[in-house]
Protein backbone atom coordinates (compact mmCIF):
# COMPACT_ATOMS: atom_id res chain seq x y z
CA UNK A 1 0.00 0.00 0.00
CA UNK A 2 1.37 3.37 -0.95
CA UNK A 3 1.47 6.48 1.13
CA UNK A 4 -0.19 8.28 -1.77
CA UNK A 5 -3.67 6.96 -1.03
CA UNK A 6 -5.79 5.71 1.83
CA UNK A 7 -6.52 2.07 2.50
CA UNK A 8 -9.39 1.73 0.04
CA UNK A 9 -12.91 1.65 1.42
CA UNK A 10 -15.82 -0.20 -0.19
CA UNK A 11 -16.43 2.51 -2.78
CA UNK A 12 -12.77 2.80 -3.77
CA UNK A 13 -12.50 -0.98 -3.93
CA UNK A 14 -15.50 -1.15 -6.23
CA UNK A 15 -14.04 1.59 -8.43
CA UNK A 16 -10.69 -0.21 -8.53
CA UNK A 17 -12.46 -3.41 -9.53
CA UNK A 18 -14.32 -1.65 -12.33
CA UNK A 19 -11.15 0.01 -13.60
CA UNK A 20 -9.30 -3.32 -13.41
CA UNK A 21 -11.98 -5.04 -15.47
CA UNK A 22 -11.96 -2.23 -18.05
CA UNK A 23 -8.17 -2.31 -18.32
CA UNK A 24 -8.10 -6.08 -18.70
CA UNK A 25 -10.94 -6.09 -21.25
CA UNK A 26 -9.23 -3.37 -23.31
CA UNK A 27 -5.94 -5.23 -23.16
CA UNK A 28 -7.46 -8.57 -24.14
CA UNK A 29 -9.38 -6.88 -26.94
CA UNK A 30 -6.21 -5.24 -28.26
CA UNK A 31 -4.18 -8.43 -28.17
CA UNK A 32 -7.03 -10.40 -29.76
CA UNK A 33 -7.33 -7.84 -32.55
CA UNK A 34 -3.60 -8.06 -33.22
CA UNK A 35 -3.61 -11.86 -33.24
CA UNK A 36 -6.69 -12.01 -35.46
CA UNK A 37 -5.16 -9.52 -37.87
CA UNK A 38 -1.97 -11.56 -38.02
CA UNK A 39 -3.90 -14.83 -38.33
CA UNK A 40 -6.03 -13.72 -41.29
CA UNK A 41 -4.96 -15.18 -44.62
CA UNK A 42 -3.78 -12.63 -47.14
CA UNK A 43 -3.65 -12.29 -50.85
CA UNK A 44 -0.17 -11.29 -51.87
CA UNK A 45 0.71 -8.89 -54.66
CA UNK A 46 1.23 -11.80 -57.01
CA UNK A 47 -2.33 -13.02 -56.45
CA UNK A 48 -1.52 -16.15 -54.46
CA UNK A 49 -3.23 -16.57 -51.09
CA UNK A 50 -0.94 -16.76 -48.08
CA UNK A 51 -2.20 -18.55 -44.95
CA UNK A 52 -2.39 -16.53 -41.69
CA UNK A 53 0.44 -16.25 -39.23
CA UNK A 54 -0.93 -18.92 -36.90
CA UNK A 55 -0.88 -21.49 -39.67
CA UNK A 56 1.80 -24.19 -39.14
CA UNK A 57 3.06 -23.61 -42.67
CA UNK A 58 4.30 -20.18 -41.55
CA UNK A 59 6.40 -21.68 -38.77
CA UNK A 60 7.66 -25.03 -40.09
CA UNK A 61 10.91 -23.36 -41.14
CA UNK A 62 11.84 -23.42 -37.46
CA UNK A 63 12.07 -27.22 -37.66
CA UNK A 64 14.98 -26.78 -40.04
CA UNK A 65 18.27 -27.01 -38.17
CA UNK A 66 20.00 -24.83 -40.75
CA UNK A 67 17.76 -21.92 -39.72
CA UNK A 68 18.78 -22.25 -36.10
CA UNK A 69 22.38 -22.58 -37.15
CA UNK A 70 22.28 -19.28 -39.02
CA UNK A 71 20.35 -17.64 -36.20
CA UNK A 72 23.04 -18.91 -33.83
CA UNK A 73 25.75 -17.55 -36.09
CA UNK A 74 23.98 -14.19 -36.22
CA UNK A 75 23.60 -14.18 -32.44
CA UNK A 76 27.33 -14.85 -32.15
CA UNK A 77 27.93 -11.98 -34.57
CA UNK A 78 25.81 -9.68 -32.42
CA UNK A 79 27.45 -10.84 -29.19
CA UNK A 80 30.96 -10.59 -30.61
CA UNK A 81 30.29 -7.05 -31.83
CA UNK A 82 28.90 -6.14 -28.40
CA UNK A 83 31.75 -7.87 -26.54
CA UNK A 84 34.60 -6.34 -28.53
CA UNK A 85 32.94 -2.93 -28.46
CA UNK A 86 32.37 -3.19 -24.70
CA UNK A 87 36.04 -3.95 -23.98
CA UNK A 88 37.18 -1.12 -26.26
CA UNK A 89 34.59 1.22 -24.72
CA UNK A 90 35.92 0.52 -21.23
CA UNK A 91 39.50 1.21 -22.35
CA UNK A 92 38.45 4.39 -24.20
CA UNK A 93 36.36 5.41 -21.19
CA UNK A 94 39.34 5.15 -18.84
CA UNK A 95 41.49 7.15 -21.27
CA UNK A 96 38.78 9.81 -21.64
CA UNK A 97 38.36 10.11 -17.88
CA UNK A 98 42.13 10.66 -17.54
CA UNK A 99 42.18 13.25 -20.29
CA UNK A 100 39.13 15.00 -18.92
CA UNK A 101 40.72 15.47 -15.48
CA UNK A 102 44.28 16.15 -16.67
CA UNK A 103 46.07 18.96 -14.86
CA UNK A 104 47.30 20.55 -18.08
CA UNK A 105 44.64 22.58 -19.86
CA UNK A 106 46.30 21.65 -23.16
CA UNK A 107 45.06 18.11 -22.63
CA UNK A 108 41.89 18.78 -20.68
CA UNK A 109 40.20 21.27 -22.97
CA UNK A 110 40.61 19.40 -26.30
CA UNK A 111 39.58 16.12 -24.66
CA UNK A 112 36.49 17.76 -23.19
CA UNK A 113 35.53 19.17 -26.59
CA UNK A 114 36.05 15.83 -28.35
CA UNK A 115 34.11 14.03 -25.64
CA UNK A 116 31.18 16.41 -25.87
CA UNK A 117 31.24 16.03 -29.64
CA UNK A 118 31.03 12.23 -29.47
CA UNK A 119 28.31 12.33 -26.83
CA UNK A 120 26.13 14.48 -29.06
CA UNK A 121 26.43 12.28 -32.16
CA UNK A 122 24.00 9.56 -33.23
CA UNK A 123 25.80 6.20 -33.18
CA UNK A 124 24.41 5.52 -36.63
CA UNK A 125 26.11 8.61 -38.05
CA UNK A 126 29.40 7.47 -36.52
CA UNK A 127 28.94 4.03 -38.08
CA UNK A 128 28.42 5.62 -41.48
CA UNK A 129 31.43 7.86 -40.96
CA UNK A 130 33.75 4.93 -40.19
CA UNK A 131 32.17 2.83 -42.94
CA UNK A 132 32.57 5.47 -45.64
CA UNK A 133 35.60 7.50 -44.60
CA UNK A 134 37.84 4.68 -43.39
CA UNK A 135 36.34 2.18 -45.84
CA UNK A 136 36.02 -0.26 -42.94
CA UNK A 137 34.04 -3.48 -42.97
CA UNK A 138 30.54 -3.20 -41.52
CA UNK A 139 31.63 -5.21 -38.48
CA UNK A 140 34.49 -2.88 -37.55
CA UNK A 141 32.46 0.22 -38.35
CA UNK A 142 29.87 -1.02 -35.86
CA UNK A 143 32.44 -1.98 -33.25
CA UNK A 144 34.36 1.30 -33.35
CA UNK A 145 31.28 3.52 -33.46
CA UNK A 146 29.79 1.73 -30.45
CA UNK A 147 33.17 1.74 -28.66
CA UNK A 148 33.83 5.45 -29.13
CA UNK A 149 30.27 6.56 -28.32
CA UNK A 150 29.93 4.39 -25.22
CA UNK A 151 33.54 5.09 -24.28
CA UNK A 152 32.71 8.79 -24.12
CA UNK A 153 29.72 8.05 -21.87
CA UNK A 154 31.67 5.64 -19.64
CA UNK A 155 34.44 8.24 -19.39
CA UNK A 156 31.94 10.72 -18.01
CA UNK A 157 30.56 8.10 -15.60
CA UNK A 158 34.07 7.29 -14.31
CA UNK A 159 34.91 10.98 -13.95
CA UNK A 160 31.75 11.53 -11.95
CA UNK A 161 32.63 8.49 -9.83
CA UNK A 162 36.09 9.85 -9.05
CA UNK A 163 34.71 13.32 -8.37
CA UNK A 164 32.19 11.90 -5.91
CA UNK A 165 34.90 10.33 -3.73
CA UNK A 166 35.85 12.12 -0.51
CA UNK A 167 38.83 14.39 -1.12
CA UNK A 168 40.75 12.71 1.69
CA UNK A 169 41.21 9.61 -0.46
CA UNK A 170 43.36 11.42 -2.99
CA UNK A 171 45.16 13.47 -0.33
CA UNK A 172 45.98 10.32 1.63
CA UNK A 173 47.40 8.68 -1.48
CA UNK A 174 49.59 11.67 -2.28
CA UNK A 175 50.67 11.95 1.37
CA UNK A 176 52.05 8.43 1.52
CA UNK A 177 54.19 9.28 -1.48
CA UNK A 178 52.27 7.79 -4.39
CA UNK A 179 52.52 9.65 -7.66
CA UNK A 180 49.27 11.29 -8.90
CA UNK A 181 48.92 8.53 -11.50
CA UNK A 182 49.34 5.73 -8.98
CA UNK A 183 46.95 7.48 -6.59
CA UNK A 184 44.38 7.53 -9.36
CA UNK A 185 44.95 3.92 -10.34
CA UNK A 186 45.41 2.33 -6.92
CA UNK A 187 43.11 4.38 -4.71
CA UNK A 188 40.54 6.38 -6.66
CA UNK A 189 39.66 4.10 -9.57
CA UNK A 190 38.90 0.93 -7.60
CA UNK A 191 36.42 2.84 -5.46
CA UNK A 192 34.93 4.82 -8.35
CA UNK A 193 34.43 1.69 -10.47
CA UNK A 194 32.81 -0.09 -7.55
CA UNK A 195 30.40 2.77 -6.93
CA UNK A 196 29.58 3.22 -10.60
CA UNK A 197 29.40 -0.46 -11.59
CA UNK A 198 25.58 -0.58 -11.84
CA UNK A 199 25.55 2.46 -14.15
CA UNK A 200 28.41 1.06 -16.24
CA UNK A 201 26.60 -2.26 -16.66
CA UNK A 202 23.39 -0.41 -17.60
CA UNK A 203 25.43 1.40 -20.26
CA UNK A 204 26.72 -1.94 -21.55
CA UNK A 205 23.11 -3.14 -21.87
CA UNK A 206 22.47 -0.06 -24.02
CA UNK A 207 25.52 -0.99 -26.08
CA UNK A 208 24.16 -4.49 -26.66
CA UNK A 209 20.83 -3.01 -27.76
CA UNK A 210 22.59 -0.62 -30.11
CA UNK A 211 24.33 -3.44 -31.99
CA UNK A 212 20.99 -3.76 -33.80
CA UNK A 213 21.91 -0.49 -35.56
CA UNK A 214 24.45 -2.50 -37.54
CA UNK A 215 21.45 -3.85 -39.44
CA UNK A 216 21.17 -0.50 -41.16
CA UNK A 217 24.81 -0.53 -42.29
CA UNK A 218 24.37 -4.08 -43.57
CA UNK A 219 26.20 -6.19 -41.00
CA UNK A 220 24.94 -9.78 -40.74
CA UNK A 221 23.49 -9.55 -37.26
CA UNK A 222 20.18 -11.01 -36.10
CA UNK A 223 17.83 -8.63 -37.89
CA UNK A 224 19.65 -8.92 -41.21
CA UNK A 225 19.55 -12.70 -40.88
CA UNK A 226 15.75 -12.45 -40.75
CA UNK A 227 15.96 -10.81 -44.14
CA UNK A 228 18.39 -13.23 -45.73
CA UNK A 229 16.65 -16.30 -44.28
CA UNK A 230 13.23 -15.18 -45.53
CA UNK A 231 14.76 -14.42 -48.92
CA UNK A 232 16.10 -17.94 -49.00
CA UNK A 233 13.20 -19.93 -47.52
CA UNK A 234 10.37 -17.73 -48.73
CA UNK A 235 8.75 -14.50 -47.64
CA UNK A 236 6.00 -16.25 -45.68
CA UNK A 237 8.55 -16.84 -42.91
CA UNK A 238 9.49 -13.16 -42.59
CA UNK A 239 7.26 -12.41 -39.59
CA UNK A 240 7.83 -15.74 -37.86
CA UNK A 241 11.57 -15.19 -37.97
CA UNK A 242 11.17 -11.56 -36.88
CA UNK A 243 9.23 -12.64 -33.80
CA UNK A 244 11.90 -15.23 -32.99
CA UNK A 245 14.60 -12.56 -33.17
CA UNK A 246 12.46 -10.21 -31.07
CA UNK A 247 12.21 -12.93 -28.42
CA UNK A 248 15.98 -13.52 -28.53
CA UNK A 249 16.72 -9.82 -28.00
CA UNK A 250 14.15 -9.50 -25.24
CA UNK A 251 15.50 -12.53 -23.36
CA UNK A 252 19.09 -11.39 -23.72
CA UNK A 253 18.45 -7.83 -22.56
CA UNK A 254 16.11 -8.75 -19.72
CA UNK A 255 18.76 -11.21 -18.50
CA UNK A 256 21.47 -8.53 -18.63
CA UNK A 257 19.22 -5.93 -16.97
CA UNK A 258 18.54 -8.44 -14.23
CA UNK A 259 22.29 -8.98 -13.79
CA UNK A 260 22.72 -5.21 -13.61
CA UNK A 261 20.09 -4.97 -10.89
CA UNK A 262 21.66 -7.87 -9.00
CA UNK A 263 25.08 -6.24 -9.16
CA UNK A 264 23.59 -2.92 -8.09
CA UNK A 265 22.08 -4.57 -5.04
CA UNK A 266 25.37 -6.33 -4.21
CA UNK A 267 27.99 -3.69 -4.87
CA UNK A 268 26.21 -0.35 -4.87
CA UNK A 269 26.89 2.24 -2.19
CA UNK A 270 24.19 0.64 -0.04
CA UNK A 271 25.39 -2.94 -0.43
CA UNK A 272 24.93 -5.10 2.62
CA UNK A 273 22.84 -2.57 4.47
CA UNK A 274 19.27 -3.50 5.27
CA UNK A 275 16.91 -1.73 2.94
CA UNK A 276 14.97 0.80 4.95
CA UNK A 277 12.49 2.75 2.85
CA UNK A 278 13.13 6.20 4.13
CA UNK A 279 12.17 8.43 1.27
CA UNK A 280 9.94 8.16 -1.69
CA UNK A 281 6.27 7.64 -2.18
CA UNK A 282 6.46 4.73 -4.54
CA UNK A 283 3.93 1.94 -3.93
CA UNK A 284 6.58 -0.68 -3.34
CA UNK A 285 8.61 1.68 -1.19
CA UNK A 286 6.57 1.89 1.98
CA UNK A 287 4.42 -0.54 3.80
CA UNK A 288 1.48 0.53 5.90
CA UNK B 1 32.83 22.01 -48.74
CA UNK B 2 31.06 23.12 -51.92
CA UNK B 3 29.05 19.88 -51.94
CA UNK B 4 27.51 20.98 -48.64
CA UNK B 5 26.70 24.44 -49.95
CA UNK B 6 25.44 23.08 -53.25
CA UNK B 7 23.05 20.64 -51.56
CA UNK B 8 22.18 22.83 -48.61
CA UNK B 9 18.48 22.60 -49.48
CA UNK B 10 18.58 18.79 -49.18
CA UNK B 11 20.22 19.10 -45.78
CA UNK B 12 17.67 21.64 -44.61
CA UNK B 13 14.70 19.50 -45.64
CA UNK B 14 16.32 16.52 -43.91
CA UNK B 15 16.94 18.64 -40.83
CA UNK B 16 13.32 19.78 -40.92
CA UNK B 17 12.16 16.19 -40.95
CA UNK B 18 14.51 15.34 -38.06
CA UNK B 19 13.07 18.25 -36.07
CA UNK B 20 9.53 17.14 -36.95
CA UNK B 21 10.29 13.60 -35.72
CA UNK B 22 11.78 15.07 -32.54
CA UNK B 23 8.82 17.39 -31.97
CA UNK B 24 6.03 14.91 -32.65
CA UNK B 25 7.62 11.89 -30.98
CA UNK B 26 8.84 14.07 -28.08
CA UNK B 27 5.38 15.51 -27.43
CA UNK B 28 3.76 12.08 -27.80
CA UNK B 29 6.29 10.47 -25.47
CA UNK B 30 5.79 13.20 -22.85
CA UNK B 31 2.02 12.63 -22.85
CA UNK B 32 2.15 8.83 -22.89
CA UNK B 33 5.10 8.76 -20.49
CA UNK B 34 3.17 10.86 -17.95
CA UNK B 35 0.17 8.56 -18.26
CA UNK B 36 2.38 5.48 -17.84
CA UNK B 37 4.12 7.01 -14.81
CA UNK B 38 0.71 7.76 -13.31
CA UNK B 39 -0.39 4.19 -13.98
CA UNK B 40 2.72 2.81 -12.31
CA UNK B 41 1.92 4.55 -9.03
CA UNK B 42 -1.87 4.17 -9.26
CA UNK B 43 -3.88 2.27 -6.64
CA UNK B 44 -5.23 -0.13 -9.28
CA UNK B 45 -3.05 -3.23 -9.50
CA UNK B 46 -3.76 -4.21 -13.15
CA UNK B 47 -2.87 -0.69 -14.30
CA UNK B 48 0.42 -0.95 -12.43
CA UNK B 49 1.07 -4.33 -14.03
CA UNK B 50 0.29 -3.12 -17.56
CA UNK B 51 2.53 -0.08 -17.16
CA UNK B 52 5.37 -2.14 -15.71
CA UNK B 53 5.27 -4.74 -18.47
CA UNK B 54 5.13 -2.03 -21.16
CA UNK B 55 8.10 -0.22 -19.63
CA UNK B 56 10.20 -3.36 -19.22
CA UNK B 57 9.48 -4.69 -22.70
CA UNK B 58 10.13 -1.47 -24.60
CA UNK B 59 13.25 -0.61 -22.63
CA UNK B 60 14.73 -3.98 -23.54
CA UNK B 61 14.01 -4.04 -27.27
CA UNK B 62 16.49 -2.28 -29.55
CA UNK B 63 15.00 0.77 -31.24
CA UNK B 64 15.95 -0.71 -34.60
CA UNK B 65 13.57 -3.62 -33.95
CA UNK B 66 10.79 -1.28 -32.81
CA UNK B 67 11.04 0.77 -35.99
CA UNK B 68 11.40 -2.41 -38.06
CA UNK B 69 8.12 -3.63 -36.57
CA UNK B 70 6.50 -0.26 -37.27
CA UNK B 71 7.68 -0.20 -40.86
CA UNK B 72 6.78 -3.81 -41.73
CA UNK B 73 4.41 -5.38 -39.17
CA UNK B 74 2.06 -2.44 -38.55
CA UNK B 75 1.11 -1.99 -42.22
CA UNK B 76 0.56 -5.76 -42.41
CA UNK B 77 -2.00 -5.77 -39.56
CA UNK B 78 -3.84 -2.90 -41.18
CA UNK B 79 -2.28 0.22 -39.65
CA UNK B 80 -1.83 1.96 -42.97
CA UNK B 81 -1.98 5.59 -43.75
CA UNK B 82 -3.86 5.47 -46.98
CA UNK B 83 -4.22 8.78 -48.73
CA UNK B 84 -0.69 9.70 -47.72
CA UNK B 85 2.17 9.11 -50.08
CA UNK B 86 4.51 6.28 -48.95
CA UNK B 87 7.10 8.74 -47.67
CA UNK B 88 4.74 10.46 -45.22
CA UNK B 89 3.19 7.09 -44.39
CA UNK B 90 6.57 5.85 -43.19
CA UNK B 91 7.07 9.17 -41.41
CA UNK B 92 3.91 8.60 -39.35
CA UNK B 93 4.94 4.99 -38.64
CA UNK B 94 8.37 6.17 -37.48
CA UNK B 95 6.70 8.74 -35.20
CA UNK B 96 4.61 5.96 -33.65
CA UNK B 97 7.69 3.81 -33.11
CA UNK B 98 9.81 6.61 -31.62
CA UNK B 99 6.94 7.64 -29.33
CA UNK B 100 6.36 4.09 -28.10
CA UNK B 101 10.10 3.63 -27.54
CA UNK B 102 10.70 6.95 -25.75
CA UNK B 103 7.61 7.03 -23.50
CA UNK B 104 8.95 4.43 -21.00
CA UNK B 105 12.14 6.45 -20.53
CA UNK B 106 10.08 9.57 -19.79
CA UNK B 107 7.92 7.53 -17.40
CA UNK B 108 10.98 6.22 -15.56
CA UNK B 109 12.43 9.73 -15.25
CA UNK B 110 9.12 11.01 -13.86
CA UNK B 111 8.80 8.10 -11.49
CA UNK B 112 12.28 8.61 -10.07
CA UNK B 113 11.39 12.26 -9.57
CA UNK B 114 8.22 11.27 -7.72
CA UNK B 115 10.29 8.85 -5.63
CA UNK B 116 12.65 11.63 -4.64
CA UNK B 117 9.90 13.73 -3.04
CA UNK B 118 10.17 13.45 0.75
CA UNK B 119 7.59 11.12 2.22
CA UNK B 120 6.26 13.85 4.53
CA UNK B 121 4.84 15.75 1.54
CA UNK B 122 2.51 12.92 0.61
CA UNK B 123 1.69 12.23 4.23
CA UNK B 124 0.81 15.87 4.82
CA UNK B 125 -1.36 15.94 1.70
CA UNK B 126 -3.23 12.87 2.82
CA UNK B 127 -3.51 14.14 6.38
CA UNK B 128 -5.44 17.18 5.20
CA UNK B 129 -7.78 14.87 3.32
CA UNK B 130 -6.66 15.16 -0.30
CA UNK B 131 -7.56 12.30 -2.63
CA UNK B 132 -5.02 10.34 -4.69
CA UNK B 133 -5.58 12.59 -7.69
CA UNK B 134 -5.26 15.76 -5.62
CA UNK B 135 -2.19 14.48 -3.75
CA UNK B 136 -0.51 13.72 -7.03
CA UNK B 137 -1.71 16.75 -9.00
CA UNK B 138 -1.38 19.51 -6.42
CA UNK B 139 1.40 18.36 -4.11
CA UNK B 140 3.66 15.69 -5.61
CA UNK B 141 3.85 16.37 -9.36
CA UNK B 142 4.55 20.12 -9.18
CA UNK B 143 7.60 19.36 -7.07
CA UNK B 144 8.61 16.28 -9.05
CA UNK B 145 8.37 18.00 -12.45
CA UNK B 146 10.87 20.63 -11.40
CA UNK B 147 13.34 17.95 -10.40
CA UNK B 148 12.87 15.77 -13.46
CA UNK B 149 13.27 18.46 -16.12
CA UNK B 150 17.04 17.84 -16.53
CA UNK B 151 16.67 14.04 -16.87
CA UNK B 152 13.73 14.52 -19.24
CA UNK B 153 15.82 16.83 -21.40
CA UNK B 154 18.47 14.09 -21.44
CA UNK B 155 15.81 11.70 -22.74
CA UNK B 156 14.93 14.25 -25.44
CA UNK B 157 18.62 14.56 -26.39
CA UNK B 158 18.73 10.78 -26.75
CA UNK B 159 15.56 11.00 -28.87
CA UNK B 160 17.24 13.57 -31.13
CA UNK B 161 20.01 11.09 -31.81
CA UNK B 162 17.53 8.20 -32.11
CA UNK B 163 15.61 9.93 -34.91
CA UNK B 164 18.57 8.96 -37.11
CA UNK B 165 17.45 5.32 -36.91
CA UNK B 166 14.27 6.27 -38.79
CA UNK B 167 16.62 7.06 -41.68
CA UNK B 168 17.13 3.32 -42.04
CA UNK B 169 13.39 2.80 -42.48
CA UNK B 170 12.44 4.92 -45.48
CA UNK B 171 12.19 8.29 -43.69
CA UNK B 172 14.45 10.79 -45.42
CA UNK B 173 15.67 12.66 -42.37
CA UNK B 174 19.11 14.18 -41.85
CA UNK B 175 21.25 11.02 -42.08
CA UNK B 176 19.26 9.54 -44.97
CA UNK B 177 19.37 12.79 -46.95
CA UNK B 178 23.13 13.04 -46.35
CA UNK B 179 23.50 9.57 -47.85
CA UNK B 180 21.69 10.78 -50.94
CA UNK B 181 24.11 13.67 -51.21
CA UNK B 182 27.06 11.29 -50.68
CA UNK B 183 25.79 9.13 -53.54
CA UNK B 184 26.17 12.16 -55.75
CA UNK B 185 29.31 13.66 -54.28
CA UNK B 186 31.39 10.74 -53.00
CA UNK B 187 34.50 12.91 -53.11
CA UNK B 188 33.35 15.05 -50.20
CA UNK B 189 32.11 12.37 -47.81
CA UNK B 190 33.95 13.80 -44.79
CA UNK B 191 32.66 17.35 -45.24
CA UNK B 192 29.09 16.11 -45.77
CA UNK B 193 29.10 13.90 -42.66
CA UNK B 194 30.66 16.66 -40.55
CA UNK B 195 27.93 19.03 -41.74
CA UNK B 196 25.32 16.51 -40.57
CA UNK B 197 27.16 16.26 -37.25
CA UNK B 198 26.97 20.04 -36.92
CA UNK B 199 23.19 19.97 -37.45
CA UNK B 200 22.81 17.40 -34.66
CA UNK B 201 25.08 19.39 -32.36
CA UNK B 202 22.91 22.48 -32.85
CA UNK B 203 19.98 20.59 -31.33
CA UNK B 204 21.77 18.50 -28.69
CA UNK B 205 24.01 21.29 -27.41
CA UNK B 206 21.04 23.68 -27.18
CA UNK B 207 19.02 21.13 -25.24
CA UNK B 208 22.05 20.38 -23.05
CA UNK B 209 22.49 24.05 -22.20
CA UNK B 210 18.80 24.34 -21.28
CA UNK B 211 19.20 21.30 -19.01
CA UNK B 212 22.25 22.86 -17.34
CA UNK B 213 20.45 26.18 -16.75
CA UNK B 214 17.37 24.45 -15.33
CA UNK B 215 19.55 22.26 -13.14
CA UNK B 216 21.33 25.29 -11.73
CA UNK B 217 18.01 27.01 -10.98
CA UNK B 218 16.53 23.97 -9.30
CA UNK B 219 19.69 23.56 -7.23
CA UNK B 220 19.24 27.09 -5.90
CA UNK B 221 15.59 26.47 -5.10
CA UNK B 222 16.13 23.35 -3.06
Amino acid sequence: MSVLYEVPGPRARRLARIVSVVVIVLLVAGVTWLVVQLALPRTTATGSVQPGLLDPSRWDVLRDLAVWRSLGRALLGTLSMAGVAAVLALVIGVLFSFGRTARSAFVRVPVTVVLEFFRGMPVLLMMFFILLVFAAQAYWAGVWALAVYNGALIGEILRAGVAALPRGQREAGLTIGLSPLRTRLLIEFPQAVRNMLPIIIAQLVVLLKDTALAYIIGYDELLNTVRSLSNFFGNQYFFSLFFVVLAIYLTLNLLLSWVARFVAARTGPNAGRPRIPRRGVHPQGTKH
Amino acid sequence: MDAVIEHFGTFLSGFGRTLALLGIAGAGALVIGTVVAGMRISPVAPMRAVATVYTEVFRNIPLTLVLFACAFVLPYVGVRFAGLDPQSGYFVLACIGLTAYTAPFIAEALRSGINAIPLGQAEAARAIGLTFGQTLGIVILPQAVRMVIPPIINVLIALTKNTSVAGGFFVVELVASSRRVINERGDETIAILLAVAAFYLVVTVTLGRIAAVVEARVAVLR
